[in-house]
């Protein structure tokens, strides 16, 4: 017993250090701006850069477009199958799931060339970027937010809550959106705050899609000119990650503590 | 001296006891329930017998040895669980030999006992499948070859039927003791299905919140419980509002009626005195004249058809009592709001 | 009488029309019909394009080519380094992240403790790209706090023994930080699903704790580690930001060519670019193949 905990303290720590090492260089490394003494410029220095506001502001929208389309898509998709089309539930997680098995990169790759050109040519107008930008990070959520939503309304009879309230004289939009969407609030506010998580940083897609506009670009600009500011900006995204995930963790324990009575308001 | 004896057995999880001064002797080969609702303490009970738990108190002997403190591993007692515990990385035949494996026994014995023990189960044909691929009765037959394989001294059963149909639960129980007759094994059995218990065992331990309420056979158990526990969680039970008690007459008054009942040592009643009879001691009808037969009229508040048995409710001045009548083909139902007799015996029932 | 039942008969009609809603074909597939539209421009389009055109030359006939020039030494070097990079690394992070979520499940670590390592490893394994590579800049880098603590205490001047961030072991090391993280996430779920009773049923058959980790606890496990070292290979193998933020392109990894040909065509050879993109599917795909069959393999064992 005692020697299995002090097998586990020890992974653990080495976990710890592997996690907090690098972050805490960074933080130390942020600090040194100036010569000799301790100092917050660097942050300043971010925080006073127009275009730290405006990527971070730009990535924002469309991180929140993305959330928007992407719970359109995919909670009527996975209700519809559990409800209607049972047959098809592999091929849409076949289709999901894609996303991990073309790299990020190689997606982009397909993307550029198909819609650089007619029939659909999106790269020719700054709308026509933004819709594939956002296009492109619903394919690249879809893995997390149709596992996250398929989970939560497993945990809900679909069926017998869409017969009830059709029992009930409701209609289609009645059911989803005052029956399926409120039963599965935790479901789909743990896979929006996972994908902003993962859209407001993101660099791959964005540094060939849109560029500088956005934030992942910006932080790449920042490191590349400037030597401290790259640590403080590191630092701010670590916060923003972390930020998001403890939403996520106080989502799923509320859910812990009144899962019986979900819904209601 | 009993074959397994457990004394003052005690178990505490921070402030609350869950186990209290628990003691038992078996003989040899005696197949012996723990009956219990949930959270009796009864598994519990089991578990320390198993080892998996330490008693805080008492000690458990097992033909001789002191048991208490030994590693389970030590303890050669068989075991079954609820969830049959199969390793599902194993084969069947790979499962029943891991007992004999870990007592580093060479292959073909342990071949020879894998396929007795199948053969014990009726399950030879299964010997290189894997788990996933038996229904639940199988894999529990399984989990009974496995814990027996290794020869154990004692075989623990924790509810293990509890997680089958109704139906495989039927063929399974019968199996086991079978199976228990056949190698006169020394069983402890936990369950809290009171057919179970009844059907299988020798004798019965029947336990509430953490201590016994009582042992003994099982028509024992049931004729004569010795506490209002065993008496209500064992059968069905009415238990009737009286007053007027006469102790030295043996009659009290119910529903305005007077009833004689009978006295036993060590069944005084308590403070406020109830009188209890079970239903099927309820016969429908006037007696021929006895002085020794209690008279209740009554109407019918309901009428249950339970199939073998038809359960009447009948309302005695507004106390209701239970009667169970047995079904016969031409049987005339009764119907709600009849009147009715009722008769029983003084020796039927017994003031609580 | 033959009235009667005439009209019982359309009654019973009418109402099981009522009842039920008529389902055609067309109102079953319009609640799927968007997220169908959607993937097969957003998903199917870009594929099947990147591959029809990974089969044609030039001129847009169709060859074999392309993927006959992918076998030279350069590209098989880079895709042979990127292999090596997600192997590496998802054996040391799922070892790692194994060991980890192990002492947080079955290890007797206080409760608290639980939680608090699945949130940081929900964020370390989030935490990837253009910041991960700056801090780790700023850990080992030349002038990194590491480098010049064992410079300074230890005098131990990494970068003279030939280390280099910039190099095959930096940027494992630096993948590592999201992969065992990962792991955690991935392996957790699998120890909480290992059932006591099968550890007291091993002990009441007399199986020492060694005997139980090496016969039961580590096979039952290790379709579902070997799977999550899978999704930890994939994980790496397509990591794009990262690598370039650190190196820049210094490291020739599969990721940073397809990369570079899309920015232009380096390779004087459009054909040959998607190739190359193509190729890094197959690799993927015959990773996700093994670990279906994987997850198959421990599903069906752990099935009820």
């Amino acid at each position: 017993m005692k020697r299995g905990s002090f097998w586990s303290w020890l992974w653990v720590a080495i976990g710890g250090l592997y996690f907090f090492l690098p972050l805490l260089s960074t933080f130390d490394f942020s600090l040194r701006a100036k010569k000799g003494i301790l100092t917050f410029v660097a942050y300043e220095n971010i925080f006073k850069d127009p275009q730290f506001w405006s990527t971070i502001r730009f990535s924002l929208v469309i991180a929140l477009f993305t959330v928007f389309f992407s719970i359109l898509l995919v909670v009527p998709t996975v209700y519809w199958i559990r409800l209607r089309l049972p047959q098809l539930r592999m091929l849409v997680e076949f289709i999901s799931m894609l996303s991990y098995v073309i790299p990020a990169i190689v997606l982009v790759f397909g993307l550029i060339r198909v819609f650089s050109g007619s029939p659909f040519y999106l790269t020719n107008s700054y709308f026509g970027t933004y819709v594939l930008l956002v296009a492109a990070y619903v394919v690249l959520t879809l893995p997390f937010s149709f596992r996250a939503i398929d989970t939560g309304m497993s945990a809900i009879d679909v069926r017998s809550l869409t017969e009830a309230a059709q029992s009930l004289g409701a209609g289609w939009g009645t059911i989803l959106f005052r029956v399926i969407f409120p039963n599965l609030k935790v479901a789909i506010l743990s896979s929006v705050f996972l994908t902003l998580a993962t859209v407001i940083g993101e660099y791959t897609m964005a540094s060939f899609i849109i560029g500088l506009k956005s934030f992942g670009p910006y932080m790449s600009l920042v490191g590349q000119n400037k030597t401290y500011e790259s640590s403080s900006i590191t630092i701010i995204s670590f916060l923003m990650t972390w930020a998001l995930m403890m939403v996520i963790q106080l989502f799923n324990r509320t859910k812990a503590n009144n899962g019986t009575h979900s819904g209601g308001r | 001296m009993a074959f397994i004896e457990l004394s003052n057995l005690s178990k505490v999880y921070g402030t609350t006891t869950v186990v209290e001064n628990v003691n038992l002797s078996a003989e040899k080969g005696e197949f012996i329930s723990f009956l219990g609702p949930s959270g009796c303490g009864k598994t519990t009970t089991l578990r320390m017998v198993a080892g998996f738990e330490l008693p805080n108190t008492g000690n458990i002997v097992l033909d001789g040895t002191d048991i208490t403190n030994l590693s389970p591993r030590d303890r050669n007692i068989g075991m079954v669980f609820q969830s049959y515990a199969l390793f599902p990385n194993m084969t069947i035949g790979q499962n029943i030999g891991f007992g004999l494996q870990t007592r580093k026994l060479s292959k073909t014995e342990i071949k020879e006992k894998v396929a007795e023990m199948l053969a014990l189960v009726h399950l030879e044909s299964h010997i290189d499948k894997y788990p996933y691929q038996l229904s639940g009765g199988q894999q529990q037959r399984i989990a009974l070859a496995r814990a027996l394989a290794i020869n154990p001294a004692v075989l623990l059963l924790d509810e293990p039927l509890s997680a089958l149909d109704a139906k495989i639960r039927v063929e399974l129980r019968l199996e086991i003791r079978r199976i228990q007759q056949t190698m006169g094994i020394t069983t402890i059995y936990v369950t809290h299905d009171q057919e179970e218990a009844m059907l299988l065992s020798d004798r019965v331990m029947v336990m509430s919140q953490g201590h016994v309420e009582q042992i003994g056979s099982p028509s024992m158990i049931y004729n004569h419980p010795a506490t209002e526990f065993v008496a209500q969680f064992v059968g069905q039970l009415n238990l009737l509002p009286v007053s007027a008690v006469d102790l030295d007459a043996a009659t009290c008054t119910v529903a305005e009626q007077t009833v004689h009942f009978e006295t036993a040592a060590g069944r005084e009643p308590g403070e406020s005195p109830r009188l209890a009879i079970r239903p099927e001691e309820l016969h429908i009808g006037l007696p021929a004249t006895d002085e020794e037969v209690n008279v209740l009229r009554g109407e019918i508040a309901s009428v249950l058809f339970l199939g073998a048995i038809v359960r009447l409710r009948v309302r005695v001045n507004d106390v209701f009592i239970t009667a169970d009548i047995f079904n016969e083909r031409d049987l005339t139902f009764p119907r709600t709001g009849d009147e009715i007799v009722l008769n029983f015996s003084k020796h039927a029932c017994w003031l609580i | 009488m033959l009235n009667n039942d005439k009209s019982t008969n359309t009654t019973t009609n009418g109402d099981a029309r009522n009842v039920r809603p008529h389902h055609s074909f067309f109102s079953d597939w319009i609640g799927v019909a968007p997220f169908f539209i959607f993937t097969l421009f957003f998903i199917v389009l870009p594929s099947v394009g990147l591959v029809s055109r990974a089969f044609q030359d030039n001129a847009g006939n169709f060859t074999l080519q392309n993927f006959a020039n992918l076998f030279t030494r350069e590209i098989l070097s880079s895709y042979w380094i990127s292999i090596r990079i997600s192997f590496t690394t998802a054996v040391a992070g799922g070892l790692l992240g194994f060991l980890m979520a192990y002492a947080i499940t079955v290890g007797k670590l206080p409760a608290g403790g639980r939680s608090v390592i699945l949130t940081f490893s929900g964020v370390a394994s989030n935490f990837a790209g253009v910041p991960l590579a700056f801090a780790f800049v700023a850990t080992m880098g030349r002038t990194g706090m590491i480098t010049v603590l064992l410079k300074n205490v230890f005098h131990i001047n990494i970068y003279n023994m030939g280390f280099n961030l910039y190099s095959f072991l930096g940027l494992s090391l630096t993948y590592t930080f999201f992969q065992f993280p990962l792991m955690i996430l991935v392996i957790t779920p699998a120890l909480d699903g290992l059932k006591t009773d099968w550890r007291e049923a091993a002990e009441n058959l007399g199986a020492s704790q060694g005997t139980y980790l090496r016969k039961v606890m580590l096979p039952i496990l290790t379709p579902s580690i070997l799977g999550g070292m899978i999704l930890l290979f994939g994980n790496s193998f397509g990591a794009y930001a990262t690598a370039y933020s650190l190196t820049g392109g210094f490291l020739n990894l599969i990721t940073i060519m397809v990369g570079a040909q899309i920015k232009g065509d380096v390779l004087y050879n459009p054909g040959l670019g998607y190739a190359l993109a193509v190729g890094m599917v197959i690799v993927m795909l015959i990773m996700m193949i093994f670990y279906y069959l994987l997850r198959q393999r421990s599903e069906r064992w752990l099935r009820k």
